[in-house]
């Protein structure tokens, strides 16, 4: 029996050691020094102050900035304390209702024009950064009203913070909303603090 | 659906198995105890490990004296991770404070990384301290995965011998599994995840103060270092409460492409190196073919089922090409497609989209390919282990067809292999139908549901397909943090682990006393496109027969909702 006990625990101890902290910490260690930015959490800093990360999700209500996709994580959404997606099934009522609310608000917002899917639904995370060029589009004449500029001026900026595929077939062309938000609001600023 | 997407998927499917192929080559070398590059730096260490534990790692063990020595090292390791959970309130690196876990998520939670499933009940973010995600969980992301591919480097051993009789040491091919293998691997997948966008730091949270005013903390933890291993181990278990779907945990389209080929790319290693370590590399190839051609035609399914129309969005008069409930824009109904075909073909289990939220035959499809028994290419060795147990039951129906006794790479296939065949692919159904049949009577099992009607069968169907499968992924509506659903699917994570390796084991014992035939003209080829036919059949009847009935009643049922529901508009 303490012939299999022994070398049971003892490599165990070993793996735990090499696996378990030199690993991770070797991993930390290189990472902090040669990708700080990426190792924290690619966060934006404006005026000293960190205002979100490149990399997460953040809920926008006001009418000069893009809307993102609606989120289950947390009660308000956005929680990036607490991913989560819906998880409610194809024929889940409570999916149906909750399409179609955003479909109505939406339509409300931002008038009859084609809604794409990623903007009534919730995403895996509850944190995507990203919406469809679609919906960034179909936001762009209310970002312009709120902000009292031309709407061909802000379908620029849109259209600028595209990303297309990577290598031209990976994933799907997206805007960042954080990112795109932060670019209106430098080169477009509002000139009294908006109504909303 | 669009060329990119299909592209997309070609390419990932393509890429893991291109990769796996050299890679393959030097696990076989590792396996064998031939020489590496990494000799000057692993050498002294091996040597230093095996003289404190006391072993002759040079010493050929029987099946027995192996299987026994795998045994105690996992239950060494389920003490250790469920002691270590247990008291990580009282445990270094807890910067969130975390509380110890309960005995029954602990229990369920150290048999689900040891079992290299990696199924969660828990919130990884909510719930796990620094420590235990490094110290408990990334440990046994590594040696779980080093004891799937003992398995296979024993059984291909069995099959090379001439009327031998050991079948290798445990703790050789543990330690030079894990070593040689997947350290490096993970090393280098790590840093190039972190330079892509990947945190990696020992802080507990990023607090923000977003453009609206509101106040936003962010998780943060060393992901990259265990995000690496957990798809090159295809262990699966997140850091975070979506896993892979989270931006932290998979950033940009190139990041989810590199991981997705990462859950595939040391599974098939493990069939091109038990070819060559069994000096049968054509009739591995064979097995490869007939794997990818399962692998490739559920990708494809759950692409065309995820740009089904969905009802949702048809009733509220939105664009339906896609269905994007559980999705990220960046990914899109393709890399989720192939992610999730990849996952559940392997016994990985990460997800970069939510499974609960797919379309009926999307999510079926999913299940469907875990229910084929993980050979797709399944998990590092336990994969190829399976796949080969599959190749005998085929040789042997042949067999039964022309009245001859079957053979397999020179190895007679008699009634005591066949016996212990069964009793590896057999377990498996009995687990996963067995617990659906009483969770779906019991009322402290439903009351874990999230949705009901047959999507609520789905999810009850698909947690314990998942854990008997050892993926680990889940219709994540069923909140299965409650005694009776983390002891059960534990239980059926443990039956599903260790009793098809057992009878893997055994029949290498058996087969490694055999004496080794060459070939006649009575024997039925087995590196052929007909071999590849007949076992892509014996595959699909036997999940076939088994499961249909199971999946009338969830998956396939509620397609025919979706298509009344359409109708109906």
């Amino acid at each position: 029996m303490l012939s299999l006990i022994r070398p049971a625990v003892v490599s165990m101890a070993f793996f735990t050691l090499l696996l378990g902290v030199a690993y991770p910490m070797l991993i930390t260690g290189v990472a902090q020094a040669a990708f700080p930015s990426q190792a924290n959490g690619s966060l934006i800093v404006m005026g000293g102050k960190v205002v979100g990360s490149e990399l997460i999700g953040q809920n926008f209500a006001k009418a000069q900035y893009l809307h993102p996709r609606p989120s289950a994580a947390g009660a308000a959404g956005y929680d990036a304390s607490a991913s989560s997606g819906s998880n409610l099934g194809p024929l889940n009522e409570d999916l149906a209702k909750r399409v179609k609310d955003s479909a109505v608000a939406i339509r409300a917002e931002d008038g009859q024009g084609v809604i794409p899917a990623d903007a009534v639904t919730a995403s895996g995370s509850g944190l995507d950064p990203h919406i469809s060029p679609q919906y960034a589009a179909l936001q762009a004449d209310r970002i312009a009203k709120a902000r009292g500029v031309e709407p061909r001026l802000v379908r620029e900026t849109l259209a600028a913070h595209v990303e297309g595929r990577v290598f031209g077939v990976l994933g799907q062309p997206r805007v960042n909303v954080l990112e795109t938000n932060l670019a209106l609001d430098a080169r477009y600023p509002l000139r009294q603090p908006p109504a909303s | 659906m669009t060329w990119q997407g299909w592209a997309e998927i070609a390419l990932t499917l393509a890429v893991a198995i291109g990769l796996g192929w050299p890679l393959g080559v030097y696990m076989s070398r590792v396996w064998n105890g031939e020489r590496t590059w990494l000799d000057p730096v692993f050498k002294p260490v091996e040597r230093l490990v095996y003289a404190g534990c006391g072993v002759d790692a040079t010493k050929s063990q029987t099946w027995f004296s192996y299987a026994a020595a795998l045994l105690a090292f996992n239950a060494v390791g389920f003490f250790l991770v469920y002691a270590i959970i247990r008291l990580q309130g009282v445990l270094p690196l807890n910067p969130q404070e975390f509380a110890g876990v309960s005995e029954h998520l602990a229990f369920n939670t150290a048999v689900s990384f040891v079992t290299n499933t990696n199924w969660q009940s828990y919130g990884g973010e909510s719930t796990m301290s620094h420590f235990s995600q490094m110290a408990a969980l990334t440990v046994q992301n590594f040696v779980s995965a080093a004891t799937g591919a003992a398995i296979a480097a024993a059984l291909a051993r069995a099959f090379i011998a001439h009327r031998g009789e050991g079948v290798g040491n445990f703790w050789a091919d543990l330690v030079r599994t894990t070593l040689y293998v997947l350290l490096p691997c993970s090393i280098v997948l790590a840093l190039v995840l972190v330079a892509l966008g990947v945190p990696q730091t020992l802080q507990a949270s990023a607090l923000a103060t977003t453009v609206e005013g509101a106040d936003q903390k962010m998780s943060l933890f060393a992901v990259a270092s265990q995000l690496a291993i957990k798809q090159l181990g295809i262990n699966g278990g997140g850091i975070f409460n979506v896993n892979s779907a989270h931006p932290f945990e998979n950033p940009n389209p190139l990041t989810n492409f590199l991981t997705a080929v990462s859950i595939n790319v040391l599974g098939w290693a493990a069939f091109f190196a038990f070819g060559r370590s069994a000096l049968a590399g054509k009739d591995i190839r064979a097995l490869v073919m007939a794997a990818a051609i399962l692998l490739s035609a559920g990708a494809t399914g759950i692409y065309l089922a995820e740009t089904q129309p969905a009802p949702a969005l048809v009733a509220a008069g939105v664009d339906a090409s896609q269905n994007m409930e559980g999705k990220e824009v960046r990914f899109g109904a393709a890399a989720t497609a192939a992610w999730a075909a990849q996952t559940t073909g392997a016994s990985n289990g990460s997800v970069n989209g939510m499974h609960g939220s797919f379309m009926p035959l999307g999510g079926g499809i999913a299940m469907f390919l875990m229910m084929l028994g993980e050979i797709l290419p399944g998990g590092i060795g336990s994969g190829i282990a399976i796949m080969v147990v599959m190749a005998l039951l085929a040789v042997f129906i042949a067999g039964l067809m022309v009245g001859r006794t079957p053979e397999y790479l020179g190895k007679k296939v008699e009634a005591k292999e066949i016996k212990l065949a069964m009793l590896a692919v057999l377990v498996v159904p009995l687990s996963m139908l067995g617990f659906s049949a009483i969770a779906a009577i019991l009322p402290e099992a439903l009351k874990g549901l999230l949705n009901h009607g047959p999507h609520g069968l789905s999810e009850i169907l698909y947690a314990y397909v998942s854990t008997t499968a050892n993926n680990g992924s889940a219709f994540a509506g069923l909140t299965a943090n409650a005694p009776w659903w983390n002891t059960t699917l534990g239980l059926a994570m443990l039956m599903g682990r260790f009793v098809p390796i057992i009878a893997v084991l055994a029949i290498a014992g058996s087969l490694v006393a055999k004496p080794k035939l060459a070939p006649s003209a009575g024997t039925l080829p087995t590196d052929s496109g007909q071999f590849v036919g007949l076992l892509v059949g014996v595959i699909l009847i036997l999940g076939g027969l088994q499961f249909f009935p199971a999946l009338a009643l969830g998956p396939i049922v509620e397609h025919f909702q979706v298509l009344t529901t359409l109708a109906a508009r």
